[in-house]
Formats: structure tokens, C-alpha cells, sequence
């Protein structure tokens, strides 16, 4: 997957989340929103992307990839 | 002429409630107050005769054919113009009648011979009928000589009807029909006396006049004086078959009449809930594309895609499809094939290509065209209100007072509706429009937009929130509305944020460009109402805040308490025939019919004991997610049912190169359109005329699809999908659409209700029908939102990332037009390319002298995805730094240049705001090479086995 591409989704869904109801309840919110939509080839990407380093993450969606559990498929 | 069968009332129905007894030829009848007499009569079993009525128009009196005696009454009124009272006794057959009747038809008859034999409108004529009533024949006491109108020119300029002169009675039904209608004004009555006659514009042929070539004059005209073309070339129709129209979201009800097999016309249904009564170029007249010599009639295969194409059985078709998705399968994983639901399909065909990945590949990779158009839509209006639809009927918009149109183009997108929303304007209804352009509603006869807010393309969202801070610091919110029926912290939350200063409309007027005060204006008008709706396209959707927009619009609708009856809400004008319905049906790679997460273990439980197999619990992947996973090699299959990605998604190449990445696609379709040709097995599809089934419309209505034709390639387009299911060892044992529907109705809640036969005896649904509402549902919140309280979200503008800079210093944003149809696979091989032949660019006068670019010349469009080249058209229809074009024809590649920026909730693509520059270019130069060597390699990939050119 494109990860560039990932990242930029990430940070965009973060910066939605931040503005309605702020950073606390952000995290979850946006852990939720990748969970529900984002396919497990997508999460496996960003997961691994964080692992190497998370270059360009914002923040907030930094955190909400920490929450992510690596799908069963990536194994 | 009016459809076959028909039972012209003569006059509109009446709305009143209270019912009027009266007595009409002795026979007691009670029909609602504001009834005319002629139309209460016609429903009492009692024909008058009549020339200049009909009952899509407003009664005209003219003719004088129409008499009655009532009594206590003097003289002989016209019973068109005559409402019935209380106690009235009519009398329509007395012997002064007779004579009066037939003094008229003789005058009539005398400029208008009856040389019925061989007339298209033969024994369907009005005039005929009127003479037959009446004991007239051609030979009147006038006797032959003396002034007529015999010899004038006949009008055949517009590709699809006829104008014959003498034919015409100067009743000026075709005329009113345009007015009332239609809403174009283009017809008048010319001269005055015996010289009166139809003009069309000025005295213009009707081609090159105002007409837009609706139908509605030819479909009122009483005699052949203006007929379809068909009904001479063809001949006269022996058969009529209701079907629904399978251009866009409006799905207007169409009579399909045909003879010897063929279609001679499509007439509106002026029974049709969503239309009544009329319809537009594309659905009256553009169905030829149905039988086009390019249809494709036989399955295909083949190795690679640039091979030529082996055409085989439907049976060897489908086992060398399921043979290469279970390879891939077994060689890169369950999750390396997928599918694409088309949004031109019925509800049934769709729902079965999402259950044949969900149950026959065994994932959730499926999804539909919605996702590059109204996903958005679905996210926004979901978690807003809780429900992914629109919240009412069409015939909403004449009761609503202040109408706000964002982001869409009606006249062009959505004609008869647009025709309807006119016909509300005019009677005084306010219209606010926020488009860059100036669209056809900003003025339109009688009618004129009071505030057009033209802002810069990618600024929706903070000019919503300037509409919004005007209403809540002005105090214009309906705080008992969101008392009773929203969620306090959140409306707390945006009633804080949006009253910031930062969020006036004079702050957002450095984004938007648009004046504060025509903001503070609109949104004072919308706020007070008291009925305001907001009907938005995909100018709102289309962009990297799409569902924050659509957000932003439920937040000002639950505000200013404008849900929830008629005459208000928040209306998306979805595009596509059955678009809704596909999305209806579980096309979503997160969501099964009926809109529920395919994580929910008690969804999921309840599909996999109805389909018999365990079923993935993961989301899938997004059509652009499918590319990007096509080019790092974990998505190798795909199956796609009436779509052309190729054309309609942006950043072309990046399509392209995805595709040609494939082990294996499947297209069907009914031509070889792009999309085909990366392709490896090509299913041929069936049109519209050829399926059994339902379409649902813009506003979730539910309408009967009915086979006219045979399907030319031997199967329906539901039945090649059983077959693939099959061959793959997943057995579907339907025998007909209607019992795909019965499961539908078993597994999806908002569809309990629906049936083939519920349909066909109601006509058409609004979901939800269920037990709650067993015929339908018009109007979506009436008591609370479907979610209980409606939700408001903070809405903060964030600026696209796609930015003019010096390089790219233009925007360009792209649409529709009224006689092409999204890709153009459709319009493109009907007449309709007399009206636009090619795509143009629209740019600004000044942006067009910066570049010594004037009318016609060659223009390069550049952006940082690719180039592409177009002919120019200067005008102020657009703003100063924007430019604009559409997207019908594949040789011109708009979506070259888009680019692959998206909504950040459902990845619908930014197709309204791309950075480009734009050139002048002496002739075409490299860029016509490039395209000219394009075409050589596309129609190489056409080529089929054993045919001597391309198909």
C-alpha cells in the first residue's frame, strides 16, 4: 500500500477528529474510524509504519496507530 | 400525443380535501373541491370533448369545444374553466351543444383536412376524435379554396420530432407545455388571428432555438403536428410497458411503447410518482444506445489483455472466469479479488454482485460509483441523523418557501426535477445559490436566483460556517426544535465554535471571495423561512471536506429546525438511476444492505444463516484502496459490473497502471468501454429495456424496471452473476429478479415491506417500508431522527491541500450537462451528440486574454497528475481564476488531470478542485499525437478474433 498516501489519510481523519470534540476524545475516535473503514492490508501498513518510525504522522494520529491491534491477516 | 391507453383528464387533479356532490348528466358524482367539471365528468365514465385541454396543463378555455348546459346557468361554459359547486346539475350532450360543437370542429377541420390515413397520430388523434364525436368529415360546408395553411414548411432540425404546421390547430398546449412543464418558455404563439402559429424562440428552428428538446410539447400536442420520427419510420405502437428511466437519480416513469419489437417512444408516465408526467432528452428520446451496432452480443476471453479478444459461450465464459479468481485465490489469498456493483444495475443485480464477494470470494472487497460521487452523503447524513439518504420526496419542494441550492446544477443534472423546483420559484419561492458558476437556475425564465454566492471552489465548508454564525449570533436557531430532538453537548459544542469571530462571514470572505453581506443575507432568509431546504450535488461531495460539508448542511438544517415535514430538509441529488440503491443494497466494502456494519456479529449472523456460509467481519477495500493495493501486487481480480473506472476515476494513468497490473478482470458491460480494455473476460450486458427489476431514485423511491426487450446477449445481466456464482461453487438458485428482492426484503429492515407485488400495485416505495410503515416513507425524522437525537459536529474549514501556485494558477472544476450523461457511454452513441459533440473548457474573459486564448482555440490543461487538451470557450459563466469542463467523452481526458486527493472520511475524490494551468496551443500539435497514438492503442485492445475491425 501507498504508504505516503496512508499517512496523509491518517492525518487528515486526526484533524477532523481533534476539531470536533478535542485531543482527549480524539484518540479513540479516530482508532474507531480506522478500525471500522480502513482495510486490514491498510492498518497493517500504518501499523508498520509507526513501528518503523511513523515518519509524518501527526500526533494524534500517531497515538490512535499505537491503539491499533495488527489484524490476525498480518500475522 | 399522449402515452397509448391513456385517460386524458382534461384538467390537473385538484388539492382540496373537501368533497363537492354534483350531478352530471343525471349521474351523481363527488370528486374533491377546485375540480373542473370536464375533469369530474371524464372521472364519472362522461368524455367532453376537448382540443386545447389536457391534464398536465392549466386549464385554457380556448377551443370552445368543451361547452355545457348547467342549470340555473346562462350560456354554455367551458367545462375546462368551470369548477364544479355543491349542487351543480351538467348537462354535456343537448342538441345547442351538438350544434355548437360541430360549428367549431368544421372550423377546425377546414385548415386541417383529415388525410388520416398514413398520419402518425392515426386513430390517436384528438382532432380525429373530436370529428367523429361530432359528424364532421373533411368535406365541411367551407368547401375547398380560400386562406389555410397548407404548404408550410415542416421543422425537422431537431434529431428526434417533427414540426408540421399543417398540421398544428394553434391550440398552444405545446407552448403552455414548455411554460408550465417544463419551465424553458421556449415556444409562443406568433401573430395574431389567422396568422397565429407556434415559433419556436424567435421564428428559430427548434434546434437552434431555446428548446431544450424535453418532449413535454410533443407529448401535449393533440394532433401529429408535432410527432416523434419514430412513429413514421417505425410505426405505430401496439404495446405500452412502464418501465423507469435509466438516466439519472430522478427516475422518471416511462411507458415504453413498442411495435414489431422495437421502441417507437418513451412517453412519461403521468402517473409516475417522481415525474409526473414528464421527462427529458436523455430519458424520452437518447434510448438508442439500446440497440447500437456496438453492443456487444457474445461473451469473450482472452490470455492477456493485449490480445485480441476469442469470443466463446456464456458457459465457457464463466468457468475461465471462475477458474482464474480461484488460481488467484489459491495463489495470493482470499483477499486478493474483489468486485464493483454498478450504479446503473437494478437493486437486484446489485445486491447479488455484493453477495457474490461476500459469499463466493469471501470478503468485503466490494464497492460501488458512490464512492466517487455522494459517499460522503452516506458518512455525513449518517452520523448526523442516522440514516444515509436524503430526507424527502421530490414534490417536498413545493412547500418549502426558501430553497438553498449548493454544489448542483438541476437544469442539467436533474431536469425534471429542476422543472418542478421552476414551477415553485415562480409561484415566489427565494432560491440562494452557492456555486462557482453561474448554473441555469441563477436565471431562469420568471424565475431568479436572490442571492448567488459564488465562492472559490474548495471553500464549502467555511461558507457554511459563516451561514452558520450569522444564525446563531443573530439568534435565528430554533432552540425548542433542538431541545426536543438533538443531543445538547454537541449542539452546545458548535453553537460555541461556530459563533467565533473567526467564522463570520467577513473573516470567510478572504477564503470563499464571497461579499459578508450576501452571506448574512442568505442566511438570514434561509433561517426564517419558515420552509427552508437545502438540495445539494456533488459540489459539496466532491472534495477533501465532502462529509464535513454534508455535516455542516445537517447542522443548519437541525438548527434552523428545517426536518422532519414537508417543505424543508437536507436533499442530496444523487446522480446515477439506481446509485442509491446500489448503495442500498450492501455495496460498501464496510457495510451490508441496509446500511449496518459487517462487523456486527448480529448482522453478519443473520446473512450467514440466510447464505449459508461464514462471512469475513473485516472491512474491505475502497475502489481507490483497490488500486493502490493492484499496484503493490496483493489485489490481482476484480469483477466490475457497469462501471468504467477508467474513465469516470480520477488520475487516469494511476487507473490504468492498477489495471494492467490485474491477473485477472471481468468487465460487464454493454459496450467495450476503457475499463474493457484491460480487460481479460468481458461478460456482455443488458440495458434497461432488456432487465426485470427496481431502480431507487434521489429520494429513496423504489420503482419497477420491466422488460421490453430481450436481453441481445441471451442473459440478463442478474443471470450472468448466478452463473459466475455458480461455476465458482457457490450455487444461486434464482428463477427470476423478484425472488432476489423476497431476500432482500428478508435480510435488510428499511425493505420488510417491498415486493414485486407491493410495487405493482402502489406504483412505486420510499423506504423504509416495513411494519412501522407499510406503504413507504415520504419524509424521513418526522417525530425524531432515525439515530434518536440528530447529532451536530464542529465543522472546521480546512483549506485543500491542492493549491494554485505559479506554476498551476488556475482551478478547475468539472459537471454535467443536460444532453450528455456522466461518461457518455450511453448518450454518446444517441442524436444527442448534435447538441455537444466534444468537451469543451469554460474559462473567464480575463484568464482568456492573460493567454491570448479567444472562442474554439486549442487549449493544453495541465496538472501535476497529467495534461490533456480541449477547445476553449470564453465566458462569464465561470469565475476569474477557475475553469470548468465536463467528462463525457473518454478521447478528451479531463480526469487525466484530476488528481487523487480525497474526502478524508470516505476517499471520495476531489474532483471539483485540481491546480491546473492553462495554455493556448497553435493546433494540437504533440498533444493530438499522443491522443491520436492513445486511440490506435485502445482500439487494439477492441480488436475481436475473426471480426474484420473493431467492435
Amino acid at each position: 500500500m501507498d504508504t505516503e498516501h496512508l499517512v496523509t489519510m491518517a492525518n487528515d481523519i486526526a484533524t477532523f477528529f481533534e476539531s470536533d470534540g478535542g485531543a482527549d476524545a480524539a484518540v479513540g475516535r479516530i482508532q474507531n474510524h480506522l478500525q471500522l473503514f480502513w482495510e486490514p492490508r491498510m492498518r497493517t501498513a500504518i501499523i508498520r509504519h509507526l513501528a518503523a518510525g511513523g515518519e509524518g504522522l501527526s500526533p494524534l494520529a500517531r497515538a490512535a496507530v499505537a491503539q491499533l491491534k495488527l489484524p490476525a491477516s498480518a500475522a | 400525443m399522449y402515452s397509448l391507453n391513456y385517460n386524458d383528464r382534461g384538467t390537473p387533479a385538484a388539492s382540496g380535501t373537501e368533497q363537492v356532490s354534483l350531478e352530471i348528466d343525471g349521474q351523481a358524482v363527488s370528486v374533491p373541491a377546485g375540480t373542473s367539471i370536464m375533469r369530474a365528468a371524464s372521472l364519472a365514465g362522461v368524455q367532453v370533448p376537448k382540443l386545447c385541454a389536457t391534464d398536465t396543463l392549466k386549464a385554457f378555455g380556448s377551443c370552445r369545444l368543451c361547452l355545457v348546459e348547467i342549470d340555473g346557468r346562462k350560456g354554455y361554459p367551458a367545462s375546462c374553466t368551470t369548477e364544479v359547486a355543491a349542487g351543480m346539475k351538467v348537462h354535456t350532450q343537448t342538441e345547442a351543444l351538438a350544434k355548437l360543437r360541430r360549428g367549431v370542429v368544421e372550423l377546425y377541420v377546414s385548415d386541417h383536412p383529415l388525410d388520416c390515413d398514413g398520419c402518425p397520430a392515426d386513430k390517436h388523434c384528438e382532432l380525429q376524435t373530436a370529428a367523429a364525436l361530432t359528424g364532421v368529415t373533411t368535406n365541411t360546408r367551407y368547401g375547398e379554396g380560400g386562406a389555410g395553411h397548407a404548404g408550410a414548411p415542416c421543422d425537422t432540425s431537431n434529431p428526434y420530432f417533427t414540426f408540421d404546421p399543417n398540421l398544428c390547430i394553434a391550440c398552444s398546449r405545446c407552448v403552455r407545455a414548455c411554460e408550465e412543464v417544463q419551465g424553458t418558455y421556449a415556444l409562443t404563439i406568433s401573430g395574431r388571428g389567422f396568422a397565429s402559429h407556434v415559433s419556436a424562440s424567435n421564428n428559430q428552428n427548434f434546434l437552434e432555438s431555446e428548446c431544450v428538446s424535453c418532449g413535454a410539447c410533443v407529448e401535449s400536442c393533440p394532433t401529429a403536428a408535432l410527432s416523434e420520427k419514430n412513429l413514421a419510420t417505425i410505426g405505430r405502437p401496439e404495446v405500452s410497458i412502464n418501465t423507469t428511466c435509466a438516466y439519472c437519480g430522478v427516475g422518471c416513469s416511462l411507458n415504453a411503447e413498442v411495435s414489431g419489437g422495437k421502441v417507437t417512444r418513451m412517453v412519461p408516465n403521468r402517473d409516475g410518482d417522481a415525474n409526473h408526467g414528464h421527462a427529458c432528452v436523455k430519458g424520452r428520446f437518447a434510448y438508442g444506445y439500446a440497440t447500437h451496432p456496438d453492443r456487444v452480443k457474445h461473451p469473450m476471453i482472452r490470455a492477456k489483455f493485449t490480445d485480441p479478444w476469442r469470443e466463446v459461450s456464456w458457459e465457457e465464459a464463466f468457468s475461465y472466469a471462475a477458474s482464474e479468481i480461484k488460481r488467484i485465490q489459491a495463489k495470493h489469498g482470499r483477499v486478493s479479488v474483489g468486485g464493483i456493483t454498478s450504479s446503473r444495475c437494478t437493486n437486484e443485480e446489485t445486491f447479488l454482485v455484493q453477495k457474490l464477494v461476500r459469499a463466493a470470494f469471501g470478503n468485503n472487497n466490494v464497492d460501488t460509483c458512490a464512492r466517487v460521487c455522494h459517499s460522503p452523503t452516506g458518512y455525513g447524513l449518517k452520523n448526523t441523523m442516522g440514516e444515509s439518504a436524503g430526507t424527502q420526496a421530490f414534490d417536498s419542494v413545493m412547500h418549502t418557501d426558501v430553497i438553498l441550492l449548493i454544489g448542483a446544477n438541476p437544469t442539467e443534472g436533474h431536469p425534471v426535477f429542476a422543472s418542478q423546483m421552476k414551477r415553485r420559484l415562480r409561484q415566489g419561492a427565494k432560491l440562494i445559490v452557492a456555486d462557482p458558476r453561474v448554473i441555469g437556475l441563477v436565471h431562469s425564465p420568471h424565475a431568479q436566483a436572490d442571492y448567488h454566492l459564488r465562492l472559490r471552489p474548495g471553500t464549502n465548508v467555511a461558507l457554511i460556517n459563516a451561514l452558520a454564525h450569522v444564525i446563531v449570533t443573530e439568534g435565528l436557531t430554533r432552540d425548542d426544535y433542538v431541545a426536543e430532538r438533538c443531543e445538547a453537548d454537541s449542539y452546545a459544542r458548535w453553537k460555541a465554535f461556530v459563533a467565533e469571530p473567526r467564522n463570520s462571514p467577513e473573516q470567510s470572505e478572504q477564503f470563499t471571495g464571497v461579499p459578508a453581506a450576501d452571506v448574512r443575507a442568505s442566511a438570514r432568509l434561509y433561517a426564517r423561512g419558515p420552509n427552508g431546504s437545502i438540495y445539494y450535488g456533488l459540489g459539496v461531495t466532491e472534495h477533501s471536506q465532502g462529509s464535513t460539508m454534508v455535516m455542516g448542511i445537517a447542522n443548519l438544517a437541525m438548527a434552523t429546525g428545517n426536518l422532519g415535514r414537508e417543505g424543508v430538509g437536507v436533499n442530496p441529488l444523487r446522480g446515477q438511476n439506481n446509485v442509491q440503491g446500489s448503495c442500498d443494497m450492501g455495496s460498501f466494502p464496510h457495510e451490508f444492505s441496509g446500511y449496518r456494519h459487517v462487523s456486527t456479529d448480529s448482522v453478519r449472523e443473520l446473512f450467514e444463516s440466510v447464505w449459508h456460509v461464514p462471512l469475513d467481519k473485516e472491512p474491505g477495500l475502497r475502489i481507490p484502496n483497490m488500486f493502490d493495493a493492484m499496484l503493490d501486487g496483493s489485489f490481482r481480480g476484480l469483477y466490475v459490473q457497469g462501471e468504467d473506472i477508467v474513465q469516470s476515476d480520477p488520475n487516469t494513468q494511476h487507473v490504468a497502471a492498477a489495471l494492467s497490473s490485474l491477473e485477472c478482470l471481468i468487465v460487464q458491460d454493454l459496450f467495450l468501454n476503457e475499463t474493457a480494455r484491460f480487460a481479460h473476460v468481458f461478460f456482455p450486458g443488458a440495458s434497461f429495456l432488456e432487465k426485470d427489476g427496481t431502480f431507487t431514485n434521489a429520494e429513496r423511491r423504489i420503482s419497477r424496471v420491466r422488460q421490453v426487450l430481450p436481453p441481445l446477449a441471451g442473459l440478463g445481466d442478474w443471470e450472468a452473476t448466478v452463473g459466475l456464482s455458480n461455476a465458482l461453487g457457490y450455487p444461486m438458485h434464482y428463477t427470476h429478479p423478484s425472488q432476489i428482492m423476497d431476500e432482500i426484503a428478508r435480510v435488510t429492515p428499511t425493505f420488510t415491506g417491498v415486493s414485486f407485488e407491493k410495487l405493482d400495485r402502489l406504483g412505486s416505495i420510499q423506504w423504509p417500508c416495513n411494519a412501522q410503515a407499510p406503504e413507504g416513507t415520504p419524509t424521513m425524522h418526522v417525530d425524531h431522527f432515525v439515530r434518536g437525537k440528530g447529532r451536530f459536529f464542529v465543522t472546521e474549514y480546512v483549506p485543500t491541500s491542492e493549491r494554485v501556485n505559479g506554476r498551476y494558477p488556475l482551478l478547475l472544476t468539472t459537471g454535467r450537462i443536460l444532453s450528455q450523461y456522466n461518461v457518455g457511454a450511453q448518450t454518446r452513441r444517441t442524436e444527442n451528440v448534435v447538441w455537444y459533440p466534444e468537451e469543451l473548457i469554460e474559462i473567464h474573459p480575463h484568464d482568456a486574454e492573460e493567454r491570448g486564448i479567444v472562442d474554439n482555440d486549442w487549449v493544453g490543461i495541465t496538472s501535476r497528475a497529467g495534461d490533456t487538451v480541449l477547445r476553449a470557450t470564453v465566458t462569464e459563466r465561470v469565475i476569474p481564476g477557475v475553469v470548468y469542463t465536463t467528462f463525457h467523452f473518454p478521447e478528451s481526458g479531463a480526469n487525466l488531470v484530476t488528481t487523487e486527493n480525497s474526502d478524508w472520511a470516505t476517499n471520495c475524490p476531489e474532483y471539483k478542485v485540481t491546480a491546473v494551468q492553462v495554455v493556448k496551443v497553435s493546433q494540437p500539435g504533440e498533444w493530438q499525437r499522443r491522443n491520436d497514438e492513445a486511440r490506435v492503442v485502445r482500439e487494439g485492445q477492441r480488436q475481436i478474433a475473426g471480426h474484420g475491425g473493431v467492435s
